[in-house]
Formats: structure tokens, C-alpha cells, sequence
């Protein structure tokens, strides 16, 4: 059990938990300090500058990094820590895209939200300079975009991809002002390592990187991923009776809310008009439909007559390891034979 | 004319290097081949601008640029005559007198050589000659004190980093020493990123021997096994004489393992730097060498604890560690009593600009501005007025003339809006438009920022748009507030010292020249007649039409008849400035115009007379 102890945040005693950051333990205790670059899941780095704070009266620090500890005093608002986040957001307004209504990230950009938090009103940005950008949109992943004119730079979707990925397809390009982020040679997400698992897709919060197909969805339904034999659990958002969208969930043990590119952007076959929904017969040379009961009964009567080494038996990742364990129990015991395989024992 | 001790000293620091020292060293050597005369090369004087230098010992006299054709007459005249050649010594720029004694040039006068003792001195690329120059004998010392003594006698020392922090030195050797941790990295900041600056260039290329000195002290005091020095790969020379040094260091036992047989070791390595400014600073400099983007950290954790891959690492600037080996040998009372009570030991400054002497400066802390500026750099160049004098580089902030007496030290120059930094100073005179001088270090910081936090990344930009605007006739009302709050966001904001001190020449030419600021955005006027959108060159009445002007426009904007007074058509200037340099001197007819003056100068019509 990971020790408690308690502290004061602007005037209200908390209890943090060891290991703590001052800005988790603010956000567990209902109280809000304004970030963006800080991401549950992955290492934080002090990059956007909002979230400062005052500890013990000392110079504000980054409570994102800064840990929590017995007894100190917090005070998440001040004369200069007001200043500091003002004019950060005024700079970061001005080099932004504030085209809010054409934007995929809508209501879920938190720069959106922290802007109105900290109450930035146009009158404000008298006499700030547009930074003009006209970087060109990378829309070579089949999934999702990107465009680097909405970027905050936040940095989440490199760390995503080094830290929960463990790929490293993106990282910085450039310096100062013309820092972008990108992939190696910034030669777009299709010619890079990425797998398009959109991790990062998941993470950012603007909307610089978007899915190409945004799915609004109605309800959501808690499943397992039907892809492979890890069994990830996720979400598949319903609208009418079609799915429009997939997302991890994170209360689940096996994958924490990852998934993988398949499972993630590969649902379109569930609807598409090819695909098989009752067993085919081949008769006279021609595929016929046929009930399951007609088709069991074929196949019991198919093996009847293939005992032995005439018989062989391949099954598939997509299957549960239940059902593969299964399967090679049937192969060896019913149908006396050993000539079992998998499709990944390559 | 005899010759017994007498030495024939050849700067071959990269400037005299580039003016064909290298050549100088050969000729002489051919030509004095056979006489007892030793001709040895030395590193950098620090007056670069009179190079190629050739010194002669015993007499201690100064040739200053020093020609092929000039070595014939040196060795016919001097060496084999003892007569000294008059018309080759150093002549002043300001008085034209010619002083043919090293130190009794103004120059190097008021100097005091602590960190630069060697420059100039010894052959740094020959281990023999540092151990004649006392070298290592810091260390042979150090090693029979204890790690705590040594801290010790460097915090009595009152040694401050001289990085451009000024954190004092040996609380960060005692940081480090009480850090737990078996491995423990020692490293040396050679970056040196700061425009213009080269002081510790030319310490590396100069006298290699005691910055390594200055770090194996140090490693030995916190228990370091491995240390870097960290040098952009743009000072080729530097790192040469450093490769040479280390390798000749550990053949003597000087580094590697059980160093003189105290069964202490280290080892230490070039680390190559692409020369990011942003690289200098500490953290960034630490995640560069573990071979990722260099992207400074916040801190905490701080180095000393988490440093170089996790580990407690202590980093000193190329000065720093040059001063350690006289502290030990000298003892601390001794550097204690140099400079002034919070800033003890010497200043080193690459002093340029408009200035008559520039060149590497090195002062007790505590000199004035002004004694550093006239009595050693003789005055504005040309005789031009003085404006303001930059320190601190593009951290730093510019101080107007009632400023002159400030003591140069650390905390009078952070009161008075600007810093020490690493070392440049640069003098500007009456034709310099400090709204420009903001716009010119914004404009290197912008491109610097790493990219890594919003008000660095974002700041920068926005208040160089600002300032651009200001110069090239865009400015506003309400500009100069705008650009005050986004500086203290800046300052505030950032998160490293790149950004905290980016707003730095913004805020101190404010501060200062607040009027000239006001004279861009209200009266559509740049005083030093400098900003192209403010001025028109116009051609008074007593033109006598020469026609030089004429015939050097490359726009073709001046018209006029032979004798007559010429025109310049405004509508065609493109105010390169041409037609003002050619017009003889003694008519100088050509005035730059400004502000109400300006507009005058498109209202007369192009006449015909
Ligand atoms: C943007 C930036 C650039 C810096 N560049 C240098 C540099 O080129 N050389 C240097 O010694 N210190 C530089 N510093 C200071 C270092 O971070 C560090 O404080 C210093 O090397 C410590 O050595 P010292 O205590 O001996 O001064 C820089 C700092 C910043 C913020
Ligand atoms: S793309 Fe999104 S997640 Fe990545 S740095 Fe930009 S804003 Fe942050
Ligand atoms: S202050 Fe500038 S250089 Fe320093 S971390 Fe921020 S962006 Fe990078």
C-alpha cells in the first residue's frame, strides 16, 4: 500500500498518495490546475508552462513535475502565476488555428478549454502579431491526419509512441519557432515506422492529429476485440446498427486502453456487403447458403471418413487460446492424428 | 649579437592562423636555422585584430601584423643586429603612436592574466613546455588533499562559475561530492555559444593543459571516474590541441587509471557538439551527450544529483576549471584577495563592436565600464560618440553612458538590467539604433529556442514580429506595453535560462532608450538614422556636383547636371547608403533625414537647376 499523507493546495488540506505529482494530487482532490502537456499515462515534462505553482512561497514551479510531499503549502494562483499563463495562452492563441468550428477537436480541445478557463477574450490580443503558418497537411496514413498548423507542440504524441508504443516514430524537427513535430526525415507517417495504431491519435489534445473517419456515435458497447488471441477490450461505439467507432478501454487488465491499428480502424468489414453471414455449401460447383445445422452435419460426416492421416488441422491467431487449445485436443484424440498447426508458428 | 635565451614567440590561434601564422613560423625557422634562437608557437594573445603577433623575448617586444616579407627584416634587424624594426611593432589605433613593448601597451597594461596566464606564453601543443610553465603542479598537490579540503579551499575561494551563472563554484563541488552514487561524471562546457565570444576558444587552443588540470581536480574532489568535455564541432583547432593534450596527459600519468600514484582515475573524452546555443545550457548539454535532441530539462532534479544518464555530474565552464589549478597552488586567501566582495578573481570579455582595441580582455572583477572601454579598448572607434555598451550576449542587456562606472561584477551588472554571461561585450556608438540592436538579439534567440516550451518558442517569435514591425514602419501605440508584459510572461514562463533571459535586450533598451522606441511608433523617426523605412538620403545646397554620386547609385535615382546641384528622386532610392560614402569629405553633402525631416525631403521637387 503506497503511503498517504496530507498537504495544503490553496488553503485546502488533500491527501496524496506517495508518488504523487503536486498536479495529481490537486486533480484527485476535485481541484483543477490548468495544463496541457501533462497526460496520465506518460512521463511529464514542463513543456506547456500552465500548470505552475507556488510552493511555500518559494518561485513557481511546475506542478506537474514537482512531487507531492507531506505538509507543504500550494498555492495554485498568484500575481506572477497569472501573468505567466496569460500571456503563454495570448502567445499560443496567436500562433494557432482558431478555426474552432471547422475543427475536428471541437469541444474535446483542451486548448479551448483552458483559454476560456483562464478567461482570454479577443480584446485582449490587441497589438500580438499573427505568427502565420502554412504548413502543409500530412494525410498519408490511411486512419488518420495531421496537421501541424493546430499543433501545440505538447509533445504527448512523441512520448505516447516512445513510452506506451515503444516505437519512436515521431519526434522533433527544427528549432525555435519552426519546430514541428514529425517523422524521421519528416517524410510523413506512411513512409516511417509507424504502425498507425493511433495511440497518439488518441492522446493529442487539439486537433492536429485526427482520424480521417470521425465516428459520432450514439451509445457505446463494452467488448473484446476480435482480432487476435490477446483479447484486448474496448469500446465500440453504435450509431443505428452500424459501428462507427472503436476505443481501448482502459479498465481493462490485458491492454489498459491501447489497441492495435486492426482493432482500432479495422471494424469497416463488420458492415461490409461481402461479407459471409450464414455457412456456404458448394453444390454443382456453385456456393449455396445453408443453415448451421446443414453444415455441421456436413462436416461431422466429412470427418467420420478423414480419421488418421488423412486429416490435418490448421488454426488461427484470431481464435481465443481456449479455442486453439481445443482444437488441437479434437486433432489428436478424436482424429487420431498429430498433424495440428498454427498460422504463427512461423 | 648574442642570442642565449632568446625566444621568438608565433601566435597560432585561429586568427593568426587564418593571416598565415603557420607560414611566418616556418619562414623564421628556415631563416634563423643553425643559431641558438628557439622559434616556438604559442596560442592567442587576445589581440586578434593585429595578428598575425610575433613576440621577442627576452626584450618583450610586440609585432603586430606580421607579413611574410616582414620576417627578413625582424631577423636581419632584431636578431642578428639587436636593433629593433620600429615600423612593424604594434602601432595604436587612436594615436597611431608605436609602442614596441608587449606590456606596455595600454591594451594589455590594466589587464591581469589569471585564466589567460598561459596564452601567448607556452607551445600548448608540447607537454614539456606546460611542465616548464608550472602546470600540473596544482594537481601533484591536490592529490595529497582530501576531497573535503579541496572543496573547501575552493568555496573559501569564492570562485563563481564563470558559464555566465555565477553560481558559486565550490557549493556545487560540495552538492556533488555529498550526492550518493557510484558513478559520477566530471564535465567541461566548451560550447561557447554566445556570438562573437572566444574566450574559452582561446584558453582550449592556448593552454589545453590547465583547463584538464582544473577537471581532474575537480573529478578527484567529487570521485568522478569519467568526464567529457563538451566542444562544438566548429573550433577544429581547439579540439585538435585538446586530443593532443589528453593523449600526452595520460602518457604522463597525468589521467587514466591511478593518476600519479594516488590510485585515484580518471579517464576523459571529447564530446563534439553541433553548436546548438541552446547545447551551453547545462541539461540540454547532458541529454546531447547521452545522443538525443539537445532539449534542456527542468529542474529539479538538479545535475548534481540527476545528472548525465541519471547520474551526479558536475559541469563547469572552460574558465572555471582554468582557475582551479592557481587556487590550489596559490591557496584561496590569495584568489579571495582578488576583485571585489561578492565577485572575487578576474573577468575575461572577447570586447568588439565599436570599439579601437578589441580583442580577449581580462580584468580584476570590480574595473569600471568605462575603465575597460577607454583606458584599455582607447575609446569609440572613430571617434564616434558612445551609446551603450551589450554584455552578457543575447542574455544580456544594453547600458547607456551614465552607466560607465558601474563595477563589472556579477550582482552590479544583474542590478543595473544586465549580466556578466560568458563574456561578450560590445561596444555600440551614436549610429546604432537600439530598437535594431533588440530586433538583432531576438532574432538569434528565436532561432535558437530548442522548441521545447511555449513562451521561449512562442515569445521570442512574437516579440521579434513586434520589433520588426517597430523597424520597418509598422509600429503601433501600445507596442512598447505589449512588448514589456510578454517579456515579464517570458522571463517568468520559460523554462530555461535561454527564455528567462531572452526579453533581457528587450526590457534594458526599453528601459534605457525608451525615447527611441517612441521616436519609431510616434514620429515616424529612427534617431540613429539607421532604419531604412525612417530615412530618406537627401543632397544639400552644397553639393558641387561632382557626380560621383551619380555615377555609384546602383539604381540610377540621382539626376544632375555637371557642377550643379544634384537630385535624388526618393521614389527610386533604395537607401543603400552609397551616395553618402562616396561624396568627398570635404563637401559631405549628403544628409540622412528623419522623422518631420523626411517627409520634407519627398515634398521638393525633383529640380533642374
Ligand atoms: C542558453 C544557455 C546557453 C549557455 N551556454 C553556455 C556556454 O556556451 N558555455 C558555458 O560555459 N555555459 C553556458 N551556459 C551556462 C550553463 O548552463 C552552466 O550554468 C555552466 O556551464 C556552469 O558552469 P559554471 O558554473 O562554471 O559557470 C548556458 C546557459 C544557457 C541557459
Ligand atoms: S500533434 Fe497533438 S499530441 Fe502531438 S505534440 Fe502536437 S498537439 Fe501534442
Ligand atoms: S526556454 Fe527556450 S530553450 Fe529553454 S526549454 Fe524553453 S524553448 Fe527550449
Amino acid at each position: 500500500m503506497a503511503e498517504h499523507f496530507k498537504l495544503t493546495i490553496d488553503g485546502q488540506t488533500v491527501v496524496a498518495e506517495e508518488g504523487m505529482t503536486i498536479l495529481d494530487a490537486a486533480l484527485a482532490s476535485n481541484i483543477y490546475i490548468p495544463h496541457l502537456c501533462n497526460h496520465p499515462d506518460l512521463t511529464p515534462v514542463g513543456a506547456c508552462r500552465m500548470c505552475g505553482v507556488e510552493v511555500d512561497g518559494g518561485r513557481m514551479v511546475m506542478s506537474c513535475m514537482t512531487p507531492a510531499k507531506a505538509n507543504i503549502d500550494v498555492v495554485t494562483d498568484s500575481p506572477d502565476i497569472e501573468k505567466s499563463r496569460k500571456v503563454t495562452m495570448k502567445l499560443m492563441i496567436m500562433d494557432h488555428n482558431m478555426d474552432c468550428l471547422a475543427c475536428e477537436a471541437a469541444e474535446k480541445c483542451d486548448l479551448l478549454r483552458v483559454a476560456s478557463y483562464l478567461g482570454i477574450q479577443p480584446d485582449q490580443l490587441e497589438n500580438m502579431r499573427p505568427l502565420g503558418r502554412d504548413l502543409p497537411l500530412d494525410t498519408s496514413n490511411p486512419f488518420f491526419q495531421f496537421d501541424a498548423n493546430k499543433c501545440i507542440l505538447c509533445g504527448i504524441c512523441v512520448r505516447t509512441c516512445e513510452e506506451i508504443v515503444g516505437l519512436s516514430a515521431l519526434g522533433y524537427i527544427n528549432r525555435g519557432f519552426k519546430t514541428v513535430v514529425g517523422t524521421f526525415g519528416n517524410k510523413g507517417f506512411v513512409d516511417s515506422v509507424c504502425e498507425s495504431c493511433g495511440e497518439c491519435v488518441v492522446r493529442c489534445p487539439v486537433g492536429a492529429l485526427v482520424p480521417k473517419k470521425p465516428g459520432i456515435a450514439t451509445r457505446e458497447v463494452r467488448t473484446i476485440c476480435a482480432y487476435c488471441g490477446v483479447g484486448c477490450g474496448m469500446y465500440v461505439g453504435v450509431k443505428g446498427d452500424q459501428i462507427v467507432s472503436v476505443r481501448g478501454d482502459r479498465e481493462s487488465p490485458v491492454n489498459l486502453g491501447s489497441l492495435c491499428v486492426k482493432g482500432r480502424y479495422g471494424f469497416n468489414y463488420i458492415n461490409h456487403p461481402d461479407r459471409l453471414t450464414s455457412p456456404l455449401i458448394k453444390k454443382d460447383g456453385e456456393f449455396v447458403k445453408a443453415s448451421w445445422d446443414e453444415a455441421l452435419a456436413l462436416i461431422a460426416s466429412k470427418f467420420k471418413e478423414s480419421k488418421g492421416n488423412k486429416f490435418a488441422a490448421l488454426t488461427s491467431a484470431k481464435c481465443t487460446n481456449e479455442d486453439n487449445y481445443l482444437v488441437q485436443k479434437f486433432t489428436r484424440l478424436v482424429m487420431e492424428t498429430n498433424t495440428i498447426d498454427h498460422c504463427a508458428r512461423l | 649579437m648574442k642570442n642565449e635565451n632568446r625566444t621568438i614567440l608565433i601566435c597560432r590561434g585561429t586568427g593568426c592562423e587564418s593571416s598565415k601564422s603557420a607560414q611566418i613560423q616556418e619562414v623564421l625557422t628556415e631563416e634563423l636555422e643553425g643559431t641558438d634562437v628557439e622559434v616556438k608557437f604559442t596560442g592567442c594573445h587576445g589581440m586578434c585584430q593585429q595578428g598575425p603577433i610575433v613576440v621577442v623575448e627576452p626584450e618583450d617586444i610586440f609585432y603586430s601584423n606580421v607579413k611574410l616579407t616582414d620576417v627578413s627584416p625582424i631577423v636581419e634587424s632584431h636578431i642578428k643586429k639587436g636593433e629593433i624594426v620600429k615600423d612593424l611593432v604594434y602601432q595604436d589605433p587612436s594615436t597611431k603612436e608605436r609602442i614596441p613593448t608587449y606590456h606596455d601597451i595600454p591594451f594589455y597594461k590594466r589587464q591581469k592574466q589569471l585564466v589567460l596566464r598561459n596564452c601567448g606564453q607556452i607551445n600548448p601543443e608540447d607537454i614539456e613546455d606546460s611542465l616548464k610553465a608550472d602546470i600540473y603542479k596544482g594537481l601533484e598537490k591536490a592529490l595529497t588533499m582530501s576531497p573535503m579540503e579541496i572543496v573547501t579551499e575552493i568555496k573559501e575561494s569564492g570562485l563563481r562559475g564563470r558559464g555566465g551563472g555565477g553560481f558559486s563554484t565550490g557549493m556545487k563541488w560540495q552538492f556533488c561530492q555529498a550526492a550518493e552514487g557510484d558513478i559520477k561524471y566530471v564535465l567541461c562546457n566548451a560550447d561557447e555559444g554566445d556570438p562573437g565570444a572566444f574566450m574559452d576558444r582561446s584558453v582550449l587552443e592556448g593552454d589545453p593543459h590547465s583547463v584538464l588540470e582544473g577537471m581532474i581536480i575537480a573529478g578527484y574532489a567529487i570521485g568522478a571516474k569519467k568526464g567529457y568535455i563538451y566542444c562544438r564541432a566548429e573550433y577544429p583547432l581547439a579540439i585538435k590541441r585538446l586530443q593532443l593534450a589528453i593523449d600526452q596527459a595520460r602518457e604522463h600519468g597525468f589521467l587514466g587509471t591511478d593518476i600519479l600514484g594516488s590510485g585515484y582515475s580518471l579517464d576523459i573524452e571529447i564530446f563534439l557538439g553541433a553548436g546548438a546555443f541552446v547545447c551551453g545550457e547545462e541539461t540540454a548539454l547532458m541529454t546531447s551527450i547521452e545522443g538525443n535532441r539537445g532539449m534542456p530539462r527542468s529542474r529539479p532534479p538538479y545535475p548534481a544529483n540527476e545528472g548525465l544518464n541519471g547520474k551526479p555530474t558536475l559541469l563547469n565552464n572552460v574558465k572555471t576549471y582554468t582557475n582551479i589549478p592557481i587556487i590550489i597552488k596559490n591557496g584561496s586567501a590569495w584568489f579571495a584577495g582578488i576583485g571585489t566582495d561578492s565577485s572575487k578573481g578576474t573577468a575575461v570579455f572577447a570586447l568588439t563592436g565599436k570599439i579601437a582595441n578589441s580583442g580577449l580582455v581580462e580584468v580584476p572583477m570590480g574595473v569600471t565600464l568605462r575603465e575597460i572601454i577607454y583606458d584599455i579598448g582607447g575609446g569609440v572607434l572613430n571617434g564616434k560618440k558612445f551609446k551603450a555598451v551589450q554584455t552578457g550576449g543575447p542574455s544580456g542587456g544594453c547600458l547607456p553612458e551614465s552607466f560607465l562606472d558601474t563595477p563589472v561584477d556579477y550582482d552590479s551588472l544583474i542590478e543595473a538590467g544586465s549580466m556578466m554571461g560568458s563574456g561578450g561585450m560590445v561596444v555600440l556608438d551614436e549610429d546604432t539604433c537600439m530598437v535594431d540592436v533588440a530586433r538583432y538579439f531576438l532574432d538569434f534567440t528565436e532561432m535558437e529556442s530548442c522548441g521545447k516550451c511555449v513562451p521561449c518558442r512562442l515569445g521570442t517569435k512574437q516579440l521579434l514580429s513586434i520589433l520588426e514591425d517597430i523597424v520597418e514602419g509598422r509600429g503601433k501605440p501600445g507596442d512598447i506595453e505589449r512588448l514589456e508584459e510578454l517579456s515579464h510572461g517570458i522571463k517568468l514562463g520559460s523554462l530555461c535560462g535561454l527564455g528567462q533571459t531572452a526579453p533581457n535586450p528587450v526590457l534594458t533598451t526599453i528601459r534605457y532608450f525608451r525615447d527611441e522606441y517612441e521616436a519609431h511608433i510616434n514620429d515616424n523617426s529612427c534617431p540613429a538614422k539607421q532604419c531604412k523605412a525612417f530615412i530618406a538620403y537627401y543632397i544639400e545646397e552644397s553639393c558641387v556636383g561632382c557626380g560621383l554620386c551619380l555615377r555609384n547609385c546602383p539604381v540610377g535615382a540621382i539626376t544632375g547636371k555637371p557642377r550643379k546641384i544634384h537630385t535624388i528622386d526618393q521614389d527610386l532610392c533604395v537607401k543603400c547608403g552609397v551616395c553618402h560614402e562616396v561624396c568627398p569629405p570635404k563637401v559631405f553633402s549628403i544628409e540622412i533625414r528623419t522623422g518631420e525631416k523626411k517627409t520634407e525631403a519627398f515634398k521638393i521637387p525633383v529640380n533642374d537647376c
